[in-house]
């Protein structure tokens, strides 16, 4: 028999971006939350000795354990799903803080588009443009509606950056300016200029400037150290959940937190949970945490499993594209890309930050002619210089061996002579892209993995191909003396790393037919139950979703006040 | 590189006041996490005539897991892989064999951390590894392998062949020329290239990159706290540091 705890106005469970604002917004107005996080605490002293690679970018220290637990992987449903056994696609965060804690703190609202992308593109294009099994769908709210939740998202951490000349209308300014601009972001910013683009700073988390956010958190400017992905931050510089919104909670006395404690079940009764189960992961002890309101904040796999596994919401079944959870699983174009080859000239590309870098959104969204294209949709393109790391980059023109002499001299001689220009191509829904329990494999307490089902379709290989040329365009405007892009996309392969951009399982939309969660991320199925994280993106964009997530969980917990207050289905 | 160390001490603690300043820790009320705290005394007390006067053996060029033969022939695979040229060191002498061999007696040798669960089924390629064969076992059947092959080609073991039969024997590993039941050939080979690069580039503290040589090769500086004073300029050469610094010895 589990042990049964007091009942508490709000469990949420997992602690990283939106487990962390829900906490702060929800104990600023008085309720009692407690925030169950599987694993350990977090803290800015932990990373004293962060700058090591080999520890961080190729041994995960800060991702989640896959002994103890991973998802199963297949293309499609004919092949048997196996278990992703070790690291490589995307890094799951594990901890407080979550993924929150190793990101690269690259911060963007997704377009006007995104929310309503089925309708804008019937509009321009008429229906025949969708293809059969392609699911988008709108989500049920607009971007001039999240635009208030984006700004509040953007002044808590305080984004540095300068208005995207192609973005949504801002109803104010970033908190702070832009970070620095290096010489390899200024050829950027010059060729994107000449071929008449529209080339803005970056959206950073990292801050360009000590900030004092509006809930009183001071935070020290970013060193341009280069150790931010899969690191975190020694500064406390680069925005994270344990240096932003969780003192913030802890602070009203209204939060308690509780790692190592990894929850298996949402309990119900009717179509109303009652609370979690979970396991002390110290002791193996199984701990009851009865509430008035359950709130998903763990990571878009988890959110999924944990639905499916506590019988709450409809599944998805893909033969008849209906139930909802586990449905339009989406991931990222990521391999559109151009390296160049500077013979003449060397960079400081040992040097950077997570998030800084010069974009591009003339190809993204519906801001371009797709008429006569084969896809919709499109991707940001950028040059980054997050900071190339020894181990990790040796990037030698084509036809180089990978190993002897000749590979050897190259990837020295290249080691700072080389910049890169890349799409972040958007992921569109497809019925037969999804999520559910794995027949097979199991966690470390006997639960079934989380299966995904998914690979690239034909708008994904022209998309990769349109946003490769480009960048090549783009990169010869640069005057690289030599270019090496991809030849084409192939399949999806979870062995390579290509982002931790998944999305959906648990969409939001405004019709309960179509959707597991209304525009405040409740559940149509189960009112006392949200659903917050990527997991309600109806599709991905061509963004990195963070500063979208982030907006998402403020509208949440502005609905989850409300919902204490009136209860009932808000939207 | 700077003239003389005196110069070199003076430009180190210009940066850190620098940094201080462009940071915000010397604005007041700005809370500052600790790992910073106690970063710059540590920096303050180092000293470069200590460091130099003060010569240590060192005591991990020792073996946690190889055997005298296995060892001798990770030497000779990994400097083929990456050989000492006008650059600089290969990875003999940069102690690569020796980081290989740490890594696995540990976490990594037992991929401890990855989900080894039954059932094992062979899989499409972009499944991933699906093997039940553990990292240092692979290691143990890959090396045995490479003799065997050495032996059957060149009538030699592998470390007594020229340097040309070396990355034949290789290339036919790369290539998956030769026929092996339990693991891929091609699968040990991408397992000793890639972690040949992390022996060669990862900090000293693991026991390869011998004295920083990796990073001094490719102009990388190691683990410097900050770059806001080069991060805006053009290419400039910072001698390496490594995470020791930071401890102030």
């Amino acid at each position: 028999m589990a042990k049964k705890l007091p009942k508490v106005d709000v469990v949420i469970v997992g602690v990283g971006w939106a487990g962390g604002i829900i906490a702060a917004e929800l104990t600023k107005q008085g309720l009692n939350c407690v925030g169950l996080e599987r694993g350990k605490e977090r803290k800015t002293e932990d990373y004293f000795m962060v700058h090591d690679e080999l520890r961080y970018a190729l041994r995960y220290e800060l991702m989640q354990d896959l002994s103890k637990e991973t998802i199963t992987f297949r293309g499609n449903e004919k092949i048997r799903a196996l278990p992703m056994r070790q690291y490589g696609s995307f890094l799951l965060g594990d901890g407080l803080g979550g993924s929150g804690v190793h990101w690269n703190g690259q911060t963007y609202r997704f377009l006007p588009y995104d929310f309503e992308i089925r309708s804008k593109t019937i509009e321009r294009y008429g229906e025949k443009k969708i293809p059969k099994d392609m699911t988008i769908q709108d989500w049920g709210i607009t971007y001039d509606e999240l635009e208030p939740y984006f700004d509040k998202f953007e002044k808590m951490a305080g984004i540095s950056g300068e208005e995207n000349p192609l973005g949504g209308k801002r109803s104010n300014p970033y908190p702070t300016p832009p970070m620095k601009t290096t010489p390899s972001l200024e050829k950027f910013k010059k060729a994107a200029t000449n071929l008449k683009l529209h080339p803005y700073n970056r959206p950073s988390a990292n801050l360009s400037e000590a900030y004092t956010n509006p809930d009183g958190v001071s935070r020290a400017a970013c060193q341009y150290c280069a150790y931010c992905e899969r690191f975190g931050c020694e500064y406390g510089a680069k925005a994270d959940p344990v240096v932003t919104v969780l003192p913030v909670a802890k602070k009203t006395g209204k939060f308690e937190i509780r790692t190592h404690s990894n929850v298996r079940r949402v309990l119900k009764t009717g179509n109303k949970a009652t609370g979690v189960l979970y396991v002390d992961t110290t002791t193996g002890e199984e701990i009851e945490q009865p509430a008035d309101i359950v709130v998903l904040t763990s990571y878009v796999f988890n959110n999924v499993r944990l639905l499916l596994q506590s019988g709450i919401g409809r599944p998805y079944d893909p033969k008849t594209g209906t139930g909802v959870i586990g449905k339009n699983y989406a991931y990222q174009v990521q391999k559109g890309s151009a390296t160049g080859f500077f013979e003449k000239e060397e960079f400081n590309t040992y040097a950077g930050a997570g998030s800084l870098g010069m974009v591009i959104d003339d190809y993204n969204g519906d801001n371009f002619d797709h008429s006569k294209l084969n896809f919709i949709h499109g991707g940001s393109i950028a040059i980054s210089q997050t900071g190339l790391r020894p181990i990790a980059s040796n990037v030698v023109p084509k036809g180089t061996p990978s190993w002897g002499k000749e590979f050897k001299a190259n990837s020295i001689k290249y080691a700072n002579r080389t910049l890169s220009v890349g799409g972040q191509g958007s992921s569109m829904p497809f019925k037969h892209h999804y999520l559910d329990l794995d027949p097979t494999y199991k966690d470390e307490f006997g639960d079934p993995l989380v299966r995904i089902t998914y690979d690239f379709e034909e708008q994904d290989r022209q998309l990769a191909k349109y946003l490769t040329e480009r960048c090549v365009d783009i990169m010869k405007e640069m005057g690289a003396d030599r270019i090496d892009s991809m030849n084409e996309l192939g399949p999806y392969d979870i062995t390579t790393y290509q982002s931790t951009h998944n999305t959906g399982g648990v969409i939001m939309g405004a019709d309960p037919n179509t959707s597991a969660v209304n525009n405040y991320m409740q559940m149509w199925d189960a009112e006392n139950v949200f659903v917050i994280g990527a997991t309600a993106f109806a599709h991905n964009g061509g963004y990195n979703p963070t500063g979208t997530v982030g907006a998402l969980s403020y509208r949440a917990a502005e609905g989850i006040l409300s919902y204490k207050q009136k209860g009932g289905i808000l939207a | 590189m700077p003239e003389n160390t005196n110069q070199q001490e003076k430009n180190e603690s210009l940066t850190r006041r620098r940094f201080l300043k462009s940071s915000g820790i010397a604005l007041g009320g700005l809370a500052v996490g600790g790992a910073l705290g106690s970063l710059i005394p540590f920096k303050e007390k180092t000293n470069v005539e200590n460091v130099k006067s003060k010569k240590t053996e060192n005591y991990n060029l020792a073996l946690m897991y190889f055997t005298q033969e296995q060892f001798r022939m990770v030497e000779a695979a990994t400097e083929r892989i990456f050989p000492a040229d006008d650059n600089g060191p290969g990875a003999k002498d940069l102690g690569v064999a020796y980081f290989i061999d740490h890594q696995l007696s540990g976490d990594w040798g037992f991929n401890s951390r990855e989900y080894m669960q039954p059932p094992f089924f062979k899989g499409e390629k972009v499944q991933g590894y699906q093997g039940r064969i553990r990292r240092r076992e692979i290691f143990d059947i890959g090396l045995r392998e490479l003799q065997n092959h050495s032996l059957t080609k060149y009538k030699k073991n592998f470390i007594d062949l020229s340097e040309e039969e070396q990355d034949d024997v290789l290339t036919d590993f790369a290539e998956d020329k030769v026929n092996l039941t339990t693991i891929s050939a091609s699968g040990f080979f991408t397992m000793l290239r890639s972690s040949t690069l992390e022996g060669a580039y990862s900090d000293p503290l693991y026991s390869g990159n011998r004295n920083m040589e990796g990073w001094k090769m490719r102009n990388y500086p190691g683990s410097q706290m900050a770059y806001t004073d080069v991060i805006d300029k053009k290419f400039t050469v910072i001698p390496p540091v490594s995470l020791k610094d930071h401890l102030g010895h």
